[in-house]
C-alpha cells in the first residue's frame, strides 16, 4: 500500500517530507548506537531481506494471501531506528526502480511505513514485553501485537493525513472505517507471519533478534561473537 | 495486498539497456528533472476545467522522451501495474464524496468525487510512467551515483548501495528455497503452510545477516573505516541540465497554458 503521487496536497505532502527527513536523521545517529561501524552493510543486507521477503506470498485464509510489511519484525530483529532506515531505503528503492509509490510522496510513505508502522509496532512490543511473562512465548506474543497495531494504525494516519489535505471531500468516518476495517485483516495476516518468521529465528539464533536480548542469560551455551570469523580464545581444557 | 510486489525479476530486470540521448543523460540531472515533473503534475489544479487537457499535455510529453529513449509502450504499461490496489481507492472517491451528486449509469455518484478520483488517477499514472521511463534509462547503480551527488546522507548511500548489490543475491536465495519446497510437493494453501514459510524467512533472515558479517568482515581487511571512497565525478555543464530539465520545464509550459487558456 504505497502512497502515489497526486493523493495529497503540497502543503500535506511538504510537511510529511520534512516529518520523514527528521526521522531519518534521527535513525541514522541512533543506528550507530545499534550497529556501531557496522550499520552500512547490516542494514543493507536487513533491507535486501525485507525486500526479498516482501515478495513471498502467505496464504492467509480463504485462497487470499499476503505479503509481509515488514517495519514491526524488523524492528525487533535488528532495532528500532535500524529498522527505519531499513524500511526507508527499501520505500526509496521501490520507488525509484519500480515505481512503486509515488516520488514526491516519499517522505509520505516513510512517515507511514517507516516511522509509523516500526514506532508503533516497537512500542507497543516494549510496552507489552514489560508486562508479559518473560520469555520465549512472552516476545513472541509482545511482537505479534506490534505487528498487528502497527498496520491499521498506519493506515489510520494516512486518512487522518488525507482529512488535512485530501482531494476529495469525502466523509472522513466512512474512509476511516473501510480502510481501518480492510488494515485489521491486513494487521492480523501481518502478525500471523511476523510471530512465525520470530519464532523460527529464535529458535536456531536467538543471539540475533535484538528484542529478545533478555533472554540470553537462560542459555547454557556461550554466545557466538558479534562478528564471526574470530578465532576463540583457548580456554583451560583446550590446552591440555 | 494481494499478489506481493511481484519484483521477481530482480532489480535489474526494469532497465533497459541502451545508448539513447536520455539513457547518457547523467543520473542526478534525470533525478531532478524525474522529481519536478512529477511536482508540477501533482500541482495542477483538481478542480479546473482545462485540467483533463493538462494531463493529455503531460501525457505527450512523457511519449515524446519514451520515444527518443527507444522504450516500446508496452514496457511502460508494465510499469503501470504497480498502481493497482490505488486504483480502487480512487473507484471508491466518487460513491463516498459528499456534494452534489450525478447520475452515472443509474449509480449515485458525486461530482466532486468524480472530479478527484479522476483526477488522482490521472496524476498518479503520469508520475508512475514519469518514474518508469527514469528506471528503465538508469541502471540501479547509477541511480545510486546521482543519488550521492544530489548529497543524499553518506551511510544511507551505502546502505542503499549494499541493498541494490544484494537485493538478488537475497533473492535468489528465496527463488532457491521455493523451488526446493515445490519439488517436494509443498503448495501454500492454508494458514497452516505458515509453519514451512515462517521457518523460511526466517532462515533467510539468518543467512543475509551472517552474509552481512562475512561482506563486512572482508570489507575491514581490506581497510574500510566506515565510507566508501568515490572516484572523480564528472562536470555536468549546463547543456546537460538544460536536456534533463527540458521535460519539467515543458510541463510547466503546458501548465501556464491551461491556465491563460481556460
Amino acid at each position: 500500500m504505497h502512497v502515489p503521487d497526486g493523493y495529497l496536497d503540497a502543503a500535506t505532502t511538504a510537511g510529511t517530507a520534512a516529518v520523514a527527513a527528521a526521522g531519518v536523521a534521527l535513525a541514522l545517529r541512533g543506528a550507530r548506537r545499534e550497529l556501531d561501524e557496522r550499520t552500512a552493510p547490516m542494514a543493507g543486507l536487513t533491507a535486501a531481506f525485507v525486500f526479498a521477503v516482501q515478495m513471498m506470498n502467505f496464504p492467509i485464509a480463504y485462497g487470499t494471501s499476503g505479503h509481509l510489511i515488514g517495519g514491526a519484525l524488523t524492528a525487533v530483529l535488528v532495532g528500532p531506528w535500524t529498522a527505519v532506515l531499513c524500511m526507508t531505503v527499501v520505500l526509496l528503492v521501490q520507488a525509484l526502480v519500480f515505481a512503486d509509490g509515488g516520488l514526491t510522496a516519499l517522505g509520505t510513505n516513510v512517515t507511514l511505513m517507516g516511522l509509523v508502522a516500526v514506532g508503533v509496532g516497537y512500542g507497543a512490543f516494549r510496552l507489552l514485553r514489560a508486562v508479559l511473562p518473560a520469555g520465549r512465548t512472552g516476545v513472541l506474543a509482545a511482537a505479534g501485537v506490534g505487528a498487528f497495531l502497527s498496520v491499521p494504525v498506519a493506515a489510520l494516519v494516512f486518512v487522518g493525513l488525507f482529512g488535512l489535505g485530501g482531494v476529495a471531500d469525502v466523509s472522513l468516518t466512512s474512509v476511516a472505517a473501510a480502510m481501518g476495517g480492510v488494515h485489521l485483516l491486513i494487521g492480523l495476516g501481518e502478525a500471523a507471519i511476523t510471530v512465525a518468521v520470530l519464532g523460527a529465528v529464535l529458535a536456531v539464533r536467538p543471539d540475533l533478534v535484538r528484542g529478545a536480548r533478555h533472554l540470553q542469560r537462560a542459555t547454557t551455551l556461550a554466545p557466538r561473537p558479534a562478528t564471526a570469523g574470530r578465532p576463540a580464545a583457548p580456554t583451560a581444557v583446550d590446552a591440555r | 495486498m494481494g499478489a506481493g510486489h511481484g519484483h521477481g525479476a530482480g532489480l535489474a530486470s526494469m532497465y533497459v539497456p541502451g545508448a539513447s540521448p536520455v539513457h547518457r543523460l547523467e543520473p542526478h540531472t534525470k533525478l531532478v528533472a524525474v522529481l519536478a515533473f512529477a511536482l508540477v503534475v501533482v500541482l495542477t489544479p483538481v478542480h479546473a476545467g482545462w485540467a483533463p487537457w493538462a494531463y493529455a499535455g503531460f501525457l505527450a510529453l512523457l511519449l515524446g522522451v519514451a520515444a527518443v529513449a527507444g522504450i516500446r509502450p508496452g514496457r511502460l504499461l508494465r510499469g503501470l501495474v504497480v498502481e493497482v490496489p490505488f486504483v480502487f481507492f480512487a473507484l471508491l472517491l466518487p460513491v463516498v464524496s459528499r456534494g452534489p451528486r450525478t447520475e452515472v449509469l443509474g449509480l449515485s455518484l458525486s461530482e466532486s468525487g468524480l472530479a478527484a478520483g479522476g483526477s488522482i488517477l490521472a496524476k498518479a499514472t503520469l508520475s508512475v510512467l514519469a518514474a518508469t521511463l527514469l528506471a528503465a534509462t538508469t541502471d540501479p547503480r547509477a541511480l545510486l551515483r546521482g543519488l550521492d551527488r544530489l548529497r543524499l546522507p553518506a551511510v544511507l548511500v551505502q546502505i542503499l548501495t549494499f541493498m541494490i548489490r544484494y537485493a538478488d543475491v537475497v533473492g535468489g536465495e528465496l527463488r532457491r528455497m521455493k523451488v526446493a519446497r515445490e519439488s517436494r510437493g509443498f503448495r501454500a494453501r492454508r494458514v497452516g503452510a505458515l509453519k514451512v514459510l515462517g521457518p523460511a524467512a526466517g532462515s533467510l533472515f539468518i543467512r543475509s545477516y551472517e552474509r552481512g558479517e562475512r561482506v563486512h568482515l572482508a570489507m575491514l581487511s581490506r581497510g574500510y573505516t566506515g565510507r566508501l571512497p568515490t572516484g572523480p565525478v564528472a562536470v555536468v555543464g549546463s547543456r546537460s541540465w538544460a536536456a534533463a530539465l527540458s521535460l519539467p520545464l515543458a510541463a510547466v509550459a503546458v501548465l501556464g497554458a491551461g491556465s491563460l487558456l481556460g
